[in-house]
């Protein structure tokens, strides 16, 4: 029955529920993390540790142990070597960022040609790249909620030394802040919200979840709690939204519902472009300068 | 030793980066309240001393004192030169200051009615509080460095550095930040020191002057300093210190021949490129 008939039947669904809470729990992760993500122009890095992450899915499929496992440990290894390199020139960072990612990917896809041809495992190539929520094994929901609250407390406890360093370094380092640390203490939490979202959306989607709700929001905050608040309710409501969608497009083409990743990635697109109208709208992004102080 | 006076004693400090000697036996002092700056062109090592000062660049050979505290304890103010406040940051005025006093801090922020009143006072007295509600990113180089000042003097430093603090301001917002530093030098007994390839526009204000060239220094007041004699020596050529209208302008005769006898030498380097 159709869940705006039977809320209840939907969510007695085992593969819903699991959806729902690893599915919020990578949503809110994101959006914490994100918005650090995207203040610190680290778009692009957090998008190749979501596709070197996928090398790790696959493998994990090859072993046959925990997906998130697999997910977790490669995005980790990613994160620890881009962090390692310590590149501070944007265009070699940009540079070091895509042979990574380009490496990873080509790992993934031989990982998942011996997935396909020696484990015979069908579709892991689908589930690893773009996710697939209702076939996420309900053992996973403590780890991947353990994993979450890992990544939230790490992000609450560098959140103000990294808005500091997201400033300038040097700022930071004449305050005292280890910057490098925290910078790694960042670099970890991306990992695992990362893992989180690629388990949830896929690894090639992850970034969707990452960055889309932190983009939109920061369009709409003019403080740092604020765009926090909103990146959770944008990606929260995306990703839950997304399950209903999901769950209702088995009535639209009876047998075979819709992926829910789908659902989701267009539901944050859709917040994004709200933001960008409503911001504006509102003048917060191109509000002038306010006249008696100093010329121009 | 210990004098109670003093901010800032630098002594025969040398600095090598790269293996290329930038600073040789540079030494100054500061006492508390003064307000001084330091002058250089381009490459003359202004930025690495102020980074020396916060203990960023290792010294071959000297020392750096400053007044009860160590570099690297966060207990200097820095406005570092050129930080680019993105627009798109949802950081308002009043965020900004409110890291300059605990951004160091671990864990989330608490709001607190100490803490709020902390701010408020700082952007008062940097004249901020009318656009203390804004963007950081969206407001005025002027505006945004009277935020990075009150970020970096909510803590009541002893000390504070500005690396080119009136680089890329108009003239009127020149003027105003200079008589700003000023002001809260004296005010919160902070001694300043802001290094400017200009000495112009901080003349009138400066207790204290610091010229940087050749890897050498000169310290001391204004008309000591700024002179014919004191700055051929510290070039090394000969320089003519002219005064015009309360303005310096330091002219180099001999060394704009050599350049001309360089180039009629060597045409070749000099050809325009096509």
């Amino acid at each position: 029955m159709s869940v705006l008939l039977s809320v209840p039947g939907f969510l007695a669904n085992e593969p819903v529920r699991v959806a729902l809470a690893v599915g919020g729990g990578a949503a809110l992760v994101c959006a914490v993390v994100g918005c650090a993500t995207v203040m610190r122009r680290q778009s692009f890095a957090g998008h190749a540790l979501a596709d070197v992450s996928s090398a790790g899915g696959s493998a994990a499929y090859l072993l046959g142990v925990n997906p998130l496992f697999g997910f977790l440990g490669m995005a980790a290894a990613a994160a620890g070597v881009m962090e390692w390199a310590d590149i501070r020139e944007a265009r070699e960072r940009d540079l070091l960022t895509g042979v990574v990612l380009g490496a990873g990917l080509g790992l993934a896809a031989l990982l998942l040609y011996f997935d396909a041809t020696v484990r015979s495992v069908s579709g892991a190539a689908v589930t690893v790249l773009f996710g697939s929520m209702f076939t996420i094994p309900a053992s996973i929901v403590p780890l991947a909620l353990a994993v979450a609250a890992v990544a939230l407390a790490a992000s609450a406890i560098v959140h103000r030394p990294l808005l500091v360093s997201s400033l300038s370094a040097d700022l930071a380092r004449a305050q005292g802040i280890r910057v490098r640390a925290v910078a790694l203490t960042h670099a970890l939490a991306l990992a695992l919200a990362v893992s989180l979202s690629a388990m949830t959306v896929g690894a090639i989607l992850s970034t969707a979840l990452l960055i889309g709700p932190a983009a939109a929001a920061l369009r709409l905050a003019k403080r740092p709690a604020s765009a926090v608040v909103f990146a959770a309710l944008i990606g929260l409501g995306a990703t839950w939204g997304g399950i209903v969608l999901a769950y209702e497009s088995f009535y639209w083409t009876p047998g075979h519902g819709w992926p829910v990743s789908f659902f989701i990635v267009a539901l944050i697109f859709c917040a994004y472009l709200i933001a960008g109208w409503r911001a504006g709208r509102a003048g917060v992004r191109r509000a002038p300068h306010p006249s008696g102080c100093e010329g121009t | 030793m210990t004098d109670p006076s003093m901010a800032l004693a630098v002594e025969q400090v040398c600095i090598a980066l790269g293996g290329r000697r930038v600073l040789r036996d540079v030494s100054f002092r500061l006492e508390a309240g003064e307000f001084c700056g330091l002058i250089g062109s381009n490459g003359s090592g202004k930025t690495t001393l102020l980074r020396a000062i916060l203990g960023f660049v290792r010294l071959e050979a000297g020392r750096i004192r400053l007044a009860g505290h160590s570099a690297g304890t966060g207990l200097i103010g820095y406005v570092p030169q050129k930080i680019a406040l993105d627009p798109g940051l949802p950081l308002r005025a009043r965020d900004v200051v409110a890291l300059g006093l605990d951004g160091a801090r671990l864990g989330p922020a608490l709001p607190s009615r100490a803490r709020r009143a902390r701010v408020d006072e700082m952007l008062q007295a940097v004249g901020a509080l009318e656009f203390a509600e804004q963007r950081v990113g969206l407001l005025s180089g002027g505006q945004q460095q009277r935020v990075l000042v009150a970020h970096a003097l909510v803590r009541r430093p002893r000390l504070l550095l500005l690396d080119e603090p009136l680089a890329n301001l108009d003239v009127r917002s020149t003027a105003e930040i200079v008589a700003l530093l000023r002001r809260l030098s004296r005010d919160y007994g902070a001694a300043v020191l802001l290094s400017a390839h200009d000495v112009n526009p901080l003349l009138s204000a400066m207790d204290r002057v610091i010229y940087l060239a050749n890897g050498s220094a000169v310290a001391g007041r204004a008309d000591d300093v700024v002179r014919t004699e004191v700055l051929s020596s510290l070039y090394g050529y000969h320089v003519d210190v002219v005064r015009v209208h309360g303005r310096v302008v330091v002219v180099a005769a001999e060394a704009s021949e050599q350049i001309h006898a360089a180039v009629a030498r060597n045409p070749e380097h000099t050809a325009p490129v096509p």
